[in-house]
């Protein structure tokens, strides 16, 4: 079991919850020698999910070049989310749990922890910034549709780090009874090599399929960073190729690019702080890369430089989103089109990009911003 | 005797809430240096703790603070903070400095016991722990160990948590350290009730809103927590 990687990671939480990443670790490692949990959650993932998702070259988006789409904006609930939070859940229904709690950001994390939770018939508490819940205001409708309550956190920047320190907080409350479904590969050990092996899956399908319609591998893969599971998912299949790894920030909120080494969420990594340790804002249009740490395993990739890091503005996002929708008929969400946009200006002619989520979530924002109002404002 | 520890936030105020609350009959004073993304505190606590970030109590200033406040009383003085701080600080420097301040210990919320042993401080132990950590716990602590009543962040509860009595048995069993216990511990009658069972009581949230009111209220409210705990000792 990985606690560590390079110098970051571990597990910095209260007294009170180590205890159940004690019993998480033991339950994940049984259930990764457990054939019947593997076969679970692969069928989860084919007849649940839909399973495998396509690769899509997107040559009117990339005349010239063949920069193909790894489509988990397709994947049942809208994004790459799923894949974990089926996972996971199989893991606490093993555990005995029966309430979830979750963070989530753009809403994807908690639309996906809502929608299994109806299916496994667990209780299901959502904590969401206030500002999130403004900005992401369909997938808030999903989530309540799909019977989980949605707690609003007020305080803050009312964005994703609050939420997920209020989800930790309920944690710590009702351990014995809850699992908490952490969204990204980030969190105190075991979350995030959990969550990367529960998100390999996408690289490891997309590999093949790249192979099989090219007959070589990229020359590069790209996919956005705001925790990092869709980045950590697609980059593991190809960490030991001769690949180049680009994990894409925004650029208010590149713990990567210019954070430093320090502790938020239970975990040791590259954050966003103050020379103090206080944590500092993030700011992205985009809710889901709005955060200012990341997992662990990127920071480490950073370091060994076998994975480099590089920022994305709001407005380079945009476009890319615009050019996506009317030059492949695909809506991507803003998050991917960070990805979308770095892709577009790599040398490389044979690029994979990590499609994470789509983009219907994100009309009102994107859309406000085009007129230059914020949606509170428009509508007066 | 049965030991009163009062926690208060580092702010410009705090040394004379300090020196209020030892008039009143703190044993010891906890000094939370603020962090900004507290996972342990409830909203009292978040709050204070905001409030003092936002008025410039950063770790030079909390450590001015505790020097201040060492200046003005003769009981032990242990901050209390979360890893983040100390890793941006240093764990040595945080340890060398906290010291030469006028500390006796500390208490680092969010660093479990298998790590940092450079770090002497005063271990927590939750309801939760199982008996194996509760050895560790003790083997390790520095002082006394603190156990969290309940299993929850820090916050004014109606009564005393019924795992408390539990908690104290099973730590009783396995070690002869002097047992402390917080979280939730508001009233005069919960403080009795909990000098029935530790050998401390801690009182966090609700002494920080009572200093909101001044030095004066803040010694009164010790002063009635002292009472109600002396009364315990003398019963039995």
């Amino acid at each position: 079991m990985t606690t560590t990687f390079g110098a970051y990671g571990g597990r910095y939480v209260p007294e009170t919850l180590i205890p159940a990443l004690d019993e998480l670790t033991a339950g994940w490692q049984q259930a990764c020698k457990d054939d019947a949990f593997r076969r679970e959650v692969h069928e989860l993932l084919t007849s649940y999910a839909g399973r495998p998702t396509p690769l899509t070259l997107a040559s009117r988006f990339a005349p010239n070049r063949r920069i193909y789409l790894k489509r988990e904006d397709i994947l049942h609930t809208g994004a790459h989310k799923l894949n974990n939070a089926l996972g996971q859940a199989v893991l606490a229904r093993r555990l005995g749990k029966h309430r979830i709690v979750a963070e989530t950001g753009a809403g994807q994390h908690g639309v996906a922890t809502a929608t299994v939770c109806a299916r496994f018939g667990f209780d299901c508490v959502v904590y969401m910034g206030a500002e999130d819940m403004r900005r992401q205001r369909p997938n808030v409708e999903r989530m309540q549709l799909l019977g989980a309550e949605v707690r609003p956190v007020e305080f803050g920047t009312k964005t994703l780090k609050e939420a997920t320190s209020e989800a930790i907080r309920d944690w710590i409350t009702n351990v014995e009874t809850t699992h908490y479904l952490i969204g990204s590969c980030v969190g105190p050990a075991p979350y995030p090599e959990i969550v990367r092996e529960l998100q390999r899956v996408i690289g490891e399908e997309a590999r093949e399929q790249l192979l099989a319609a090219e007959g070589r591998l990229p020359e590069a893969v790209v996919a956005c960073v705001g925790g990092g599971s869709n980045a950590i998912g697609v980059f593991y299949a190809f960490l030991d190729d001769d690949v180049r790894l680009v994990g894409v920030e925004a650029a208010g909120a590149a713990s990567l690019g210019t954070g430093r080494t320090g502790i938020l969420h239970g975990a040791r990594s590259s954050i966003l702080a103050d020379a103090d340790g206080q944590i500092a804002d993030a700011h992205s249009i985009s809710a889901g890369l709005d955060y200012p740490g990341v997992g662990p395993e990127h920071a480490a990739l950073r370091d060994s430089g076998r994975a480099e890091y590089v920022p994305c503005t709001d407005e380079q996002a945009l476009a890319a989103f615009h050019r996506l929708a009317e030059t492949e008929g695909i809506i991507p969400a803003l998050e991917s089109s960070h990805a979308l946009a770095c892709a577009l200006g790599l040398d490389e002619e044979l690029v994979l990009v990590c499609l994470s989520g789509r983009g219907d979530k994100d009309l009102a924002e994107v859309l406000a911003h085009d007129v230059g109002l914020r949606p509170d404002t428009a509508e007066r | 005797m049965k030991k009163l520890v009062v926690y208060l936030v580092c702010e410009p105020e705090t040394p004379e809430l300090a020196e209020a609350a030892v008039e009143g009959g703190a044993d010891l004073v906890e000094l939370g240096f603020p962090f900004s993304d507290p996972l342990a505190e409830g909203p009292t606590i978040r709050l204070a703790c905001e409030r003092a970030l936002a008025r410039g109590m950063r770790t030079k200033q909390c450590l001015e603070c505790l020097a201040e406040v060492r200046s003005r009383v003769d009981v032990p003085l242990v901050p209390m903070t979360y890893a983040a701080i100390l890793e941006a600080y240093g764990y040595e420097r945080f340890v060398a400095d906290t010291r030469a301040a006028g500390a006796t210990t500390a208490i680092v919320v969010d660093l479990p016991v298998e790590g940092h042993p450079e770090v002497p401080r005063i271990q927590l132990v939750a309801p939760t722990s199982t008996d194996e950590r509760l050895a560790a716990c003790a083997a390790a602590t520095d002082g006394w160990l603190y156990l969290v009543t309940l299993t929850g962040t820090t916050g004014a509860r109606g009564e005393v948590s019924s795992a408390l009595a539990g908690l104290v048995e099973r730590t009783r069993a396995l070690t002869d350290v002097p047992l402390y216990a917080g979280f939730g511990i508001s009233t005069p009658a919960h403080a009795a009730a909990v000098a029935e069972l530790a050998d401390g009581v801690v009182v966090g949230s609700r002494a920080v809103q009572v200093a909101e009111e001044g030095p004066r209220a803040l010694r009164d409210y010790v002063r009635s927590l002292r009472g109600a705990i002396d009364a315990v000792a003398t019963a039995v």
